[in-house]
């Protein structure tokens, strides 16, 4: 009896001991596996952003020219600007006054750029206007027609102008193209790649902070020009109306689901709907923002107004929830002091529940504006994707969105300039959503101590 | 300008209702010594509630009918040899001509005497219905502040109707909800509707070519809606993006849960979690300028032929954006299972491994499905990844490496910068739509019934 026992517990030794190496190496396999999962993901973390910093850094600078621009009268044959009559009206005026910018801008601008950039060539350089021009951005024009325009004084005089270089003298100048291939397939004549390099040289062209992505709107003819202004201006506009409309309504909606609704079919069918928003894909929110707030109540089409209603209701379920599960987190006992206290349950809410998870609810907020503002899909359908060069000033306005305008430049033929100005916009968005989650946790550690 | 003045009279107004609500609540409680039921900022909250309902209300009926009437009367100044002679776009330039007048900002060339005269007529009006609404609106709210400060008495319950308006405010909170889902099945079921008027439903869930006409090049072909290529190409992305993320998500959250040191994961799962919050543009130019071209190169090398935007593209970064989804949500759920049968497992021997396997896992397995499940309807609701990076080649065909399209695509496509939903080349979208809506919602459904479901069984 206890001989077999004794052999069977011995014989199990040794069948564990067998087992032992093989279970060993599953353990460290296991292990191993669980090690490699996550390198794989920090990796994806740090292989994105390290693609997005190295190929949008170089957007941040740009190719200026510093001109010496002379307006020279017998080019500029133009009539002095008009004066304002006594009991003029401003219609008249203006028309008059647009009637002289008209033949402002009728004046051939680019003989005077020419003679500029012609002046700041070494003395006898063989090259023709047409090449020459490819040199500065074409909007070089209106910049030196609108310092005209706002000093007509200038006429006759030789100031300086700094303008941008054009998108190939930006790529030349920076090395993004490679200077080995043929003239076919090269961009700029060798005569302008030669020019530019003498440019580069004796400082006309300089590289500076691109200042344009931030101060100009998107534009078509002069892609060196194009900038975020109207993108962020959008966006903008349309976290206001998120915030000012989401924020409330979610609070609302959650206080009374949470607080106040009785336990009945209506609640909990408000409960299961809620739940439901918050998975449905974002661009069926897009389908409803194009058949009711478009199609229905005709708001009008690409307006900041249109897509922040819609990311309103997408981020409402998020604020909801959030807000639901802080003030499920209240302690009972400060409920039932307040009740105690002869506090009525609006007074009890309001006055102590509620400055309790305040922390809570701030930093869900946040979380889904920094959502909303990233999201794109939705908006396509609204036409937030119309060419838009202009900064919107209402949020009636015809305007684009900052993931928006990614998604735009991101199309733009003229890859070697406009993939590193995507990125650069990526870099943008993406420093306003760090930007808004570190506000996020900041507020919460903070608030959180005090509370 | 109008709206300022507006609006700063109202604030006054309730600014002066409060006040005078609380004063009088006031005078009532420190004279005769009576004890008032509500305190004063009730009694004053009461008043501007009274005062501002009216107004608004009135406000909004003022908004409504307003600019009718302004147009009709401005048509009525205009003597009818004009008006006969006039079109539409005439009739228009010719109204925005008085209306220049009217504002004082004049207008170019000759001043016509009718013009000059309606224009005089027109700024007399608008400024006299500017002040018959700003009196109107002002006394309505006076007249509603009176009534509501006359009300005030001891006996009053102040603090219950102010309670209840509140209640009413935030019941109207929570039926936004409701609106929004009223709004999205019934934009979607009218217009998809619609579209069925046009297209067959069998041909359109049962057609296997999709080649729909453009929504810009008109209505002469109807063109084919077959769903079935762009449900392929939608499922074989989710699916690539499965095999990417459940092994990596579930490891990571095992790893982070059960072996990694604390310092480790308060390091670590934030930076997965990163993953979460970047804007999915981001990820569709990522797959289109790197991974894309770096597949694509990687094929050459070994003699396959990937193309550079492909569903294993899309399917991949795909993949990466839903890891920490998987990730959190499968952490969550492994800190659900009890210690207790942890600590069996190890009891009887087995290694970590094994608990984790034998033990932990089939404990939290229902949990991890729906994680999985509300994963899919992610991944099948996901646009712009797809827009970017898959190709759109609605072709229905089973190779990954090929281009594909999906349903959400189509629907960018199709209603891009278009609203005018008089064909089927628009209206197809909602179609689609809300055959996404239905798959996402039931994946949802059911995910969540499970995930609810298993986290009761332990409490």
């Amino acid at each position: 009896m206890t001989d077999t026992t004794l052999a069977s517990a011995a014989e199990r030794r040794k069948l564990v001991r067998a087992g032992l190496a093989r279970r060993h190496l599953g353990e460290r396999l296991f292990r191993l596996f669980g090690i490699v999962a996550i390198c794989l993901a920090l990796g994806f973390v740090a292989l994105l952003f390290t693609d997005v910093l190295r190929k949008g850094i170089p957007a941040f600078t740009q190719a200026n020219l510093r001109l010496e621009v002379t307006f020279d009268p017998e080019v500029l044959n133009v009539d002095p600007a008009p004066v304002r009559a006594a009991g003029q009206s401003d219609a008249d005026y203006r028309s008059q006054r647009l009637a002289w910018e008209r033949q402002v801008a009728m004046l051939n601008w680019n003989t005077v750029i020419e003679a500029a950039l012609r002046r700041a060539a070494p003395e006898g350089f063989e090259i023709d206007s047409r090449q020459l021009l490819t040199i500065p951005e074409s909007d070089a024009r209106h910049r030196v027609r609108q310092a005209f325009v706002e000093n007509p004084g200038l006429l006759g005089q030789t100031v300086t102008i700094d303008v941008l270089g054009s998108a190939n003298t930006d790529n030349w100048a920076k090395g993004n193209i490679n200077r080995d291939l043929g003239d076919a397939q090269q961009q700029l004549s060798a005569p302008a790649r030669a020019l530019i390099d003498i440019f580069e040289e004796n400082g006309t062209i300089t590289q500076g902070f691109a200042w344009s992505l931030f101060t100009n709107v998107d534009s078509r003819s002069a892609p060196a020009s194009a900038g975020l202004l109207g993108a962020l201006m959008g966006t903008f506009w349309m976290m206001l109306i998120v915030i000012v409309l989401a924020v409330p309504l979610g609070v609302g909606s959650a206080i009374y689901l949470e607080e106040f609704a009785p336990k009945s079919r209506l609640t909990d069918l408000i409960e299961v709907n809620i739940n439901n928003l918050a998975a449905v894909p974002s661009i069926v929110f897009g389908l409803l923002g194009a058949a009711v707030f478009i199609n229905w109540f005709r708001l009008p089409l690409s307006a900041p107004l249109a897509g922040g209603l819609v990311l309103t209701l997408m981020t409402l379920p998020t604020i909801i929830i959030a807000t639901r599960a802080a003030l499920k987190g209240v302690s009972p006992a400060l409920r039932q002091a307040a009740l105690g206290m002869g506090a009525s349950k609006t007074q009890m809410v309001f006055h102590h529940v509620l400055p309790v998870t305040f922390p809570s609810i701030l930093t869900a907020t946040i979380i889904g504006v920094a959502q909303a503002m990233g999201e794109t899909a939705p908006l396509l359908l609204i036409g937030m994707n119309a060419f838009v060069a202009s900064v919107p000033g209402t949020p009636l306005d015809q305007a684009t969105a900052l993931p928006v305008q990614i998604f735009l430049w991101q199309g733009n033929e003229n890859r070697n300039f406009f993939e590193p100005r995507t990125s650069a916009a990526i870099m943008v968005l993406l420093a306003f959503m760090i930007t808004l989650n570190a506000i996020a946790i900041f507020l919460r550690s903070r608030l959180e101590k005090r509370a | 300008m109008n709206t300022f003045i507006v609006a700063g009279l109202l604030i006054v107004l309730l600014g002066l209702a409060y006040q005078l609500g609380w004063s009088k609540s006031r005078a009532l409680s420190t004279a005769n010594g009576v004890r008032v039921h509500s305190r004063g900022q009730y009694h004053g909250t009461l008043v501007a509630l009274w005062t501002l309902v009216p107004v608004v209300l009135f406000l909004a009926i003022w908004a409504f009918f307003s600019p009718g009437v302004t147009h009709w009367y401005t048509v009525s100044l205009l003597p009818t040899e004009v008006l006969t002679g006039l079109d539409q776009l005439g009739l228009n330039a010719q109204l925005q001509r008085i209306r220049d007048l009217a504002s004082g900002f004049g207008v170019t060339g000759e001043v016509q005497p009718f013009e000059q005269a309606a224009g005089e007529n027109l700024a007399r009006f608008q400024l006299l219905s500017f002040l018959i609404m700003l009196a109107a609106a002002a006394g309505l709210g006076v007249l509603g502040l009176t009534l509501a400060r006359r009300r005030i008495s001891p006996r009053l319950r102040a603090r219950n109707e102010v309670e209840r308006a509140i209640s009413v405010l935030l019941i109207a909170c929570s039926a936004v909800a409701i609106f929004t889902t009223v709004g999205i099945v019934a934009s979607l079921v009218t217009e998809a509707f619609r579209f069925f008027t046009y297209i067959n439903p069998l041909d359109f869930f049962f057609g296997t070519v999709w080649a729909p006409r453009f929504s810009s090049t008109g209505t002469g072909d109807a063109g084919q809606y077959g769903l079935l290529p762009l449900l392929t190409g939608t499922l074989m992305i989710s699916a690539i993006a499965m095999l990417v993320a459940v092994p990596v998500g579930l490891m990571a959250a095992i790893y982070l849960n059960q072996y990694a040191h604390a310092n480790v994961r308060k390091i670590v799962k934030p930076i997965i979690e990163i993953l979460a919050g970047i804007p999915t543009i981001v990820y569709g130019f990522f797959a289109l300028v790197t991974v894309g071209p770096f597949l694509r190169d990687f094929g050459n090398a070994v003699g396959l032929s990937i193309s550079a935007t492909s569903a294993l593209t899309a399917g991949l970064v795909m993949g990466v954006m839903i890891i920490p989804f998987i990730s959190s949500l499968s952490d969550d759920i492994l800190n659900q299972v009890p210690r207790t049968l942890r600590d069996g497992a190890y009891g009887l021997g087995a290694t970590q491994s094994e608990t984790i396997r034998n033990v932990l896992l089939p404990a939290a397995l229902p949990g991890i499905v729906g994680a999985f499940l509300l994963a899919v309807s992610r991944a099948i609701g996901e646009t712009m990844i797809v827009v970017l990076a898959a190709g759109n080649a609605p072709i229905l065909r089973g190779n990954p490496l090929e281009p594909v399209s999906t349903i959400t695509v189509s629907i960018v496509n199709q209603l891009t910068g278009d609203t005018d939903f008089t064909g089927p080349q628009s209206l197809v979208a909602f179609a689609l739509g809300l055959t996404l809506f239905i798959m996402t919602l039931c994946l949802n459904i059911v995910a969540l019934y499970i995930v609810r479901r298993f986290r009761e069984q332990y409490e």
